[in-house]
């Protein structure tokens, strides 16, 4: 069996509107946390997923902390860049390069429509750099194959708002009814304002390290079990997909890279869809939630309504998805995300997730996906 | 006199105010593509011809943009869709001249027009759009 890898501790900074705090400010709150948790450790290195920060932000954490001299590492990957730099941090461990490595995100979001280097000029001239646009069709096509309705992405968003009350790292926290989420502006349909999450701010950080005693008990408080973090890319040929080309050729045959990530991160972890006691999915906009289901294997494609009706979603259900709020109560800071994703997961299985615990919850799932495409699957055990 | 083109090597205008756009075609893979690239999106083949792609087609998926993304600076709403080329079978990321999404329907025939927007700058610049064919 391969070496262990545990979660040593965890930190974040809300996810919000900080006027006056730099990223700098916020990756420093959530990685002192994070090594204070883990007992302040010396660690061999640190990867710091962010999309919009910019030059060396990473170094810029650990030069307000003084931790410097070990390598450093920004991580760019869209959504998924807290993901793929904690994948990027298991892998380095596993391999025997490193006893202790600091993962962190860090972001500060423009608010709106998110403006991307993705786009060429022309395309944002001819008004095809409309993000929320790409979301819409892809939601139009998803309530059409899977037999789904406005009313369901409504309650997607009534869930997880739900959720958010009880988060104090939430962004919004106040529930939402059915309606009003339906009488919220139209952006594009079928997709009102608030079935969209928020860009926003925010950081996060995670200490991983080798357990001693490979298979061993585990050697922290925290008792949690990086199981699996696995990304992936796009295959070719979906026009819909998150690569968000210009044309494509199908989009029935083609596995979307959400699949592919979590088929990678189940066989890493040993284990089998049905064995997952709770999620955090990308639910940048409600029917992504509802698409996640189909994607990690949560559901069979077109039985999301069912899921939804039967309440095996919500708090209290079979396999509660999105505890926290999601993104939709919490915003997207890109960097943080994946990250923040984790550690409402660590404290699931730790039991301290107070009123928004899942009952004896054993095995967490996180995922994320967004534009390259890239898409992260992560396991955490306990 | 033509207004500029958004941007080079996407369609071509003729004196007519028709359209067509610029795909590639891969004989070896067997599939269109667009923009045209110097190799297959699918395939990674090199074999590529440039083909006018054909004006017919039928709507695959539709909204509207209702806000103004970022660098675009023509009227809005506007609406916004995929098309599949029936030639080809190519679905293509493209605006519509219509912009209420209940006046749409699955599998409506669609035709490519060019559209003329107001330009970043200030300069009118023409790019491609799909239209209702009737």
């Amino acid at each position: 069996m391969s070496t262990r890898v545990e979660i040593g501790g965890v930190g974040i900074h809300p996810f919000g509107r900080f006027d006056g705090m730099s990223n700098t400010d916020m990756g420093v709150h959530a990685v002192r946390d994070a090594l204070a948790e883990a007992g302040d450790p010396t660690f061999d290195a640190a990867f710091c997923g962010t999309a919009y920060g910019g030059v060396a932000s990473g170094h810029k954490v650990l030069g307000a902390l003084a931790r410097t001299g070990m390598p450093i590492v920004d991580v760019e990957a869209g959504c998924a860049s807290g993901g793929a730099a904690l994948q990027l941090a298991a892998g380095a461990i596993r391999a025997g390069q490193y006893d202790c490595v600091l993962v962190f995100g860090v972001e500060k979001m423009p608010k709106g429509i998110i403006r991307s280097s993705f786009f060429e000029p022309w395309r944002e001239e001819a008004g095809l750099a409309a993000t929320p646009a790409y979301f819409a069709l892809r939601a139009q096509r998803l309530l059409r194959e899977a037999g789904l309705t406005k009313e369901h992405l409504a309650d997607v968003v009534v869930k997880n708002r739900n959720n958010g009350v009880h988060n104090p790292n939430a962004m919004f926290r106040k529930a939402v009814t059915r309606e009003e989420v339906l009488a919220s502006r139209v952006v594009c349909e079928p997709l009102h304002l608030w079935m969209l999450c928020s860009p926003n701010e925010g950081a996060a950080a995670i200490v991983l390290r080798r357990a001693a005693g490979s298979n061993g008990r585990s050697t922290s408080a925290a008792g949690v079990t990086l199981a699996s973090a696995r990304l992936r890319s796009h295959l070719p040929g979906s026009v819909l997909g998150e690569a968000t080309p210009l044309s494509g050729i199908d989009d029935a045959h083609i596995t979307p890279p959400s699949t592919l990530a979590a088929r990678d991160a189940y066989e890493e972890a040993g284990i089998e869809p049905g064995d997952v006691h709770v999620v955090e999915c990308q639910d940048t906009d409600a029917a992504r939630e509802l698409l996640a289901y189909q994607e990690l294997g949560l559901c069979a494609p077109g039985e999301q309504a069912k899921l939804l009706a039967d309440g095996e979603t919500s708090l209290g259900g079979s396999r509660p998805v999105n505890p926290s709020g999601g993104l939709l109560s919490k915003g997207e800071p890109l960097g943080a995300s994946a990250l923040g994703q984790v550690i409402e997961l660590v404290h699931q299985l730790r039991g301290d997730a107070g009123s928004r615990q899942v009952e004896d919850a054993r095995v967490g799932l996180a995922h994320t996906v967004g534009r390259g495409a890239n898409a992260c699957c992560v396991i955490v055990t306990r | 006199m033509v207004a500029r083109a958004i941007s080079e090597g996407l369609f071509e205008l003729h004196d007519d105010g028709t359209i067509a756009l610029i795909g590639g075609y891969s004989p070896t893979s067997g599939h269109h593509h667009f923009p045209r690239l110097d190799t297959c999106p699918y395939t990674g083949a090199t074999d590529i011809e440039t083909v006018a792609l054909s004006a017919d087609a039928t709507l695959w998926a539709w909204t509207a943009v209702t806000a103004a993304p970022p660098g675009y600076t023509g009227r809005v709403p506007f609406g916004f869709g995929v098309v599949e080329l029936e030639r080809e079978q190519l679905r293509v990321i493209t605006r519509l001249t219509v912009a209420d999404p209940a006046a749409l329907t699955f599998g409506q025939p669609m035709r490519l027009v060019a559209e003329t927007l107001p330009g970043e700058s200030g300069e009118p610049a023409v790019t491609w759009a799909f239209e209702p064919r009737r």
